[in-house]
């Protein structure tokens, strides 16, 4: 196994993993937040109980967020040194930015919040909590500035042998970042909402102490999860119209479309055939791909091989297709979660409205399996983001192979790989007992523990 | 001054901010295990730095950042250089992390243990590999012409790195008891002073050690300029005072003095390898200077008007808590971790 590979598995393991626990960070900060909000405003004692017990929670959660977040900081020295070289200069910026930032606000404010309970007004302590929100999503966005760069590099040169910055602006307002962040944003709230919708439903189900704490909790969870689920679908539709522009190798490889077509088909289900360049089966839906990438029912879609024989025009002899059956599989693994969270709100949300809460005990087990969603949907759509834009590691301007740290062997990456999977598996099984023990442990139990 | 100056002494600033509250959150976190057998005074010790720990961690994170944008190629080659290494450190970190976190959430004395000693190698461990590190960036290490570590890890491990590490790992010990001196009350406190006052002669010794090495074996003490004759001078003159007002009980001035004995320290070894920020053993032509390892005067700018905006933001509101959460934690207040 050469280098690059397990520099790749290493990255992509140790990122996702990092993106376990960012998103239910990023929403549930909010949500606490908000809830911390109404203590004060109306002084009900059940607001702030059920503050406490979610802000464990997210503290057990946002403990294991920093710890691996630490690693990625130091991740593209590591193993992606030649990458760090050519980009440092416009890559670093917003990694530095982040860290001034954001991580000291939301790291500072945190231990302010923890220890402040009687330390502080009642109204400092809850700023504190939207200082800590605040500063998580400034730190996702401008991690995703970052990000944006390698899938839309804009705003630079190539001169020295590098990339080098010429405009600031250009990659913050980077037309990506603004595409991708509201998806993830909104993504990330529907995370936090599904968490309280599965754990107040299994408090429903077992009739633990103090039902109103989990009927208002499975209310907030509800209304947080409407509002996020409609917004990552409406944010997922303008991203994939931006991508057939900005990257059509990706949405090619999306749709697993080998060929141009207008209109273009939708395919539901497809089985794959790399090697022979085709599908050997797909059952496809007309004209839909168009609807979706131009909202009418013509338009070109550009296929794998035609954006393939573009690219050798463009950018030299060599192969420009990313894995398209991991591409294809995941893009509908995201889509597909995405579905089913919204019927699922739907239906809460309609059962909330007609003021006929979910009581059926199938029903309530059935959301708390439903927290697994948001969580496929993320890892899937991730993977689907960086695998689908290889073989670049920065789109049009450099290749991966060209990124891998010179100076590391592939023993050392091999050893490091093994080192971060099996502590990063024990601390799984750390974290989900714990969160488990205080998920469960409901109300008063979480609020006077020792 | 020009912009790569400018940088190159933002960097130090963030080192220093590093070394200064992380070296105590490092010692109180080696001193753990030590203090006390009683479960409850061991959550003591945690807890005096439990509000501040994270916010004191994004100060390297911070710099490792602002290297990256203002140096790329020192980034790179350091941290790719020094591989094994850092997978150490950031193992040790993560341990570190979580352990704040998950120690008290259960009763068994297993588990507690479990993250007691988690703390404790979490800690242990990067203060002996950052004076490694740094004590390896004074002295140099293989570069070749194309910016690349070609040294290996064992090459790390040389007597002179290694006294750096026990340095720094006595420094930050000590400058920790310190810390848990002024932050606890009755007889913790009286056992971190006890602690601080047998911490202090080791220190003395390793740092005067390790400037003497840093004389024979590296080009630190070097003309041109007298800098880093004076700025070390300080810093050992405050580790000497630290010890003279801890006798007296004035732990709050023992404080400050081993702060500055660690703020100086930074400052002599940022002077002393001005202007390169890693020397090549191989061939000098091949160190990586402020200027070579730099990114251009555009992104510089751009990074300069953004510190100079933020960094006096964070040090504000830091500063802040500290004030804010002055209180000394005994066994009756309440705590969290
Ligand atoms: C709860 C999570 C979730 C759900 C339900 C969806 N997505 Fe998503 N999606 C993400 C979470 C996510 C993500 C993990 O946050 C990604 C990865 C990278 C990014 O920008 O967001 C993403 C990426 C992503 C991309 C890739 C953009 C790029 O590579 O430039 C597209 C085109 C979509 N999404 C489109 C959709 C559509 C049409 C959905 C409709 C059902 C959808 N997503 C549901
Ligand atoms: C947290 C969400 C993210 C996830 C789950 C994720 C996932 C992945 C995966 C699966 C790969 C491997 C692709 C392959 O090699 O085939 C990868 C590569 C990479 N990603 Fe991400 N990524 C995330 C965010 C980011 C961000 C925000 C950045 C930049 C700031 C980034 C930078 C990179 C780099 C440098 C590589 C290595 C080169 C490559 O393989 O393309 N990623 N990521
Ligand atoms: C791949 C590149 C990434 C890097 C270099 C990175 C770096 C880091 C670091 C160093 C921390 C710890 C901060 C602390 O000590 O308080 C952290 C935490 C965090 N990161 Fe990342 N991260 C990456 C990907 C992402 C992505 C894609 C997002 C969001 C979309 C994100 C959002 C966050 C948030 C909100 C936190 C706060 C703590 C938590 O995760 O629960 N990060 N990250």
């Amino acid at each position: 196994m050469d280098a690059l590979f397990l520099a790749r598995l290493q990255f992509a393991a140790t990122t996702i993993y990092h993106f376990f626990f960012v998103p239910l960070t990023l929403g549930l900060s909010i949500i606490v937040a908000v809830m911390e909000t109404q203590y004060v405003r109306t002084g009900d004692e059940t607001y702030k109980r059920m503050t406490k017990f979610w802000g464990k929670l997210f503290l057990i959660n946002f403990a294991m967020g920093v710890v691996t977040g630490i690693v990625q900081e130091f991740q593209f020295g590591m193993n992606w040194s030649e990458y760090s070289r050519f980009v440092g200069d416009i890559f670093g910026a917003p990694l530095a930015i982040e860290a001034l930032l954001a991580f000291f606000l939301e790291s500072t404010f945190l231990g302010v919040w923890i220890f402040g309970w009687d330390r502080l007004s009642k109204f400092q302590h809850a700023a504190a909590m939207w200082i800590v929100a605040i500063g998580s999503n400034l730190s996702a966005l401008w991690i995703l500035i970052a990000n944006s760069f390698m899938q839309e590099p804009v705003g630079f040169v190539l001169r020295n042998g590098r990339a080098e910055m010429t405009d600031f602006f250009a990659l913050v307002l980077n037309k990506h970042v603004w595409v991708q962040f509201p998806h993830v944003f909104f993504s990330a709230l529907c995370t936090a909402a599904f968490f309280v919708i599965g754990i107040s439903a299994w408090h429903l189900l077992k009739k633990s102490n103090d039902q109103t704490a989990w009927q208002r909790s499975l209310k907030t969870g509800i209304i947080f999860g409407v509002i996020g689920i409609v917004f990552v679908l409406l944010g997922g539709h303008t991203q994939a119209q931006h991508m057939v522009q900005a990257q059509p190798m990706k949405m090619a490889a999306a749709e697993a479309l080998w060929d141009s077509a207008d209109p273009a088909d939708l395919s539901l289900f497809a089985i794959v055939d790399e090697a022979n360049r085709r599908n050997s089966f797909a059952l496809q839906i007309p004209g839909l791909l168009s609807l979706l990438s131009y909202n009418r029912f013509s338009g070109e879609v550009k296929g794998i091989n035609d954006v393939q024989k573009e690219y050798e025009a463009k950018y030299g002899p060599g192969n420009y297709q990313p894995p398209v059956g991991i591409s294809f599989w995941t893009f509908r693994i995201m889509v597909g979660a995405g579905t089913l969270m919204f019927l699922i709100l739907l239906y809460l949300f309609i059962a909330m409205l007609r003021k006929r809460p979910v009581t059926k005990p199938l029903y309530l087990k059935a959301l708390v399996w439903a927290i697994a969603l948001p969580y496929i949907a993320n890892t899937a759509g991730w993977m689907f983001t960086e695998i689908a834009r290889q073989p670049w590691v920065v789109f049009g301007v450099m290749r991966i192979e060209k990124a891998v740290s010179t100076a590391v062997s592939s023993g050392e990456v091999l050893f490091s790989l093994i080192v971060f999977c099996l502590l990063y598996g024990a601390l799984m099984v750390a974290d989900v007992y714990l969160l488990k023990k205080y998920a469960t442990a409901g109300i008063p139990a979480a609020a006077h523990q020792e | 001054m020009d912009l790569n100056t400018i940088w190159f002494s933002l960097i130090s600033v963030l080192f220093i901010g590093f070394f200064f509250l992380e070296g105590f959150d490092f010692g109180v976190g080696i001193l753990h295990p030590f203090m006390s057998r009683e479960d409850r005074k061991r959550r003591v010790t945690m807890n005096t730095i439990g509000t501040f720990w994270d916010g004191n961690e994004v100060w390297i994170l911070t710099a490792g950042g602002a290297m990256f944008a203002a140096f790329p190629h020192w980034y790179a080659t350091l941290f790719s250089g020094f591989y094994l290494a850092l997978v150490l450190m950031l193992v040790a970190l993560i341990l570190r992390g979580v352990s704040f976190e998950f120690r008290s959430k259960d009763k068994h004395p297993a588990w507690r243990a479990l993250w007691d000693w988690s703390f404790f190698a979490g800690s242990f461990i990067p203060a002996l590999l950052w004076g490694v590190a740094v004590a390896n960036l004074i002295r140099g290490v293989p570069i070749d012409e194309k910016m690349n570590y070609v040294g290996g890890f064992w090459n790390l491990l040389n007597p002179y790195a290694l006294l750096g590490g026990l340095m720094t790992l006595s420094l930050f010990t000590y400058h920790g008891a310190i810390f848990l001196n002024l932050k606890t009350t009755n007889d913790i406190r009286d056992k971190a002073h006890k602690i601080a006052l047998k911490l202090w002669l080791p220190a003395v010794v390793l740092v005067i050690a390790f400037v003497i090495a840093s004389y024979l074996a590296t080009d630190m003490f070097t003309p041109p300029g007298a800098g880093q004759i004076i700025t070390v001078l300080i810093a050992a003159i405050a580790l000497l005072l630290s010890g003279w007002f801890l006798k007296r009980n004035r732990s709050g001035w023992a404080f400050v003095m081993t702060g500055l004995t660690i703020a100086f320290a930074v400052v002599t070894i940022f002077i002393g390898l001005y202007p390169r920020v890693m020397v090549s053993s191989l061939n000098a032509a091949w160190s990586l200077t402020i200027y070579n390892a730099s990114s251009t005067p555009y992104t510089l700018k751009v990074m300069s008007i953004i510190a100079a905006i933020f960094v006096p933001i964070v040090l504000i509101y830091q500063a802040w808590t500290y004030w804010t959460f002055r209180k000394r934690l005994s066994e009756d207040s309440h705590l969290e971790y």
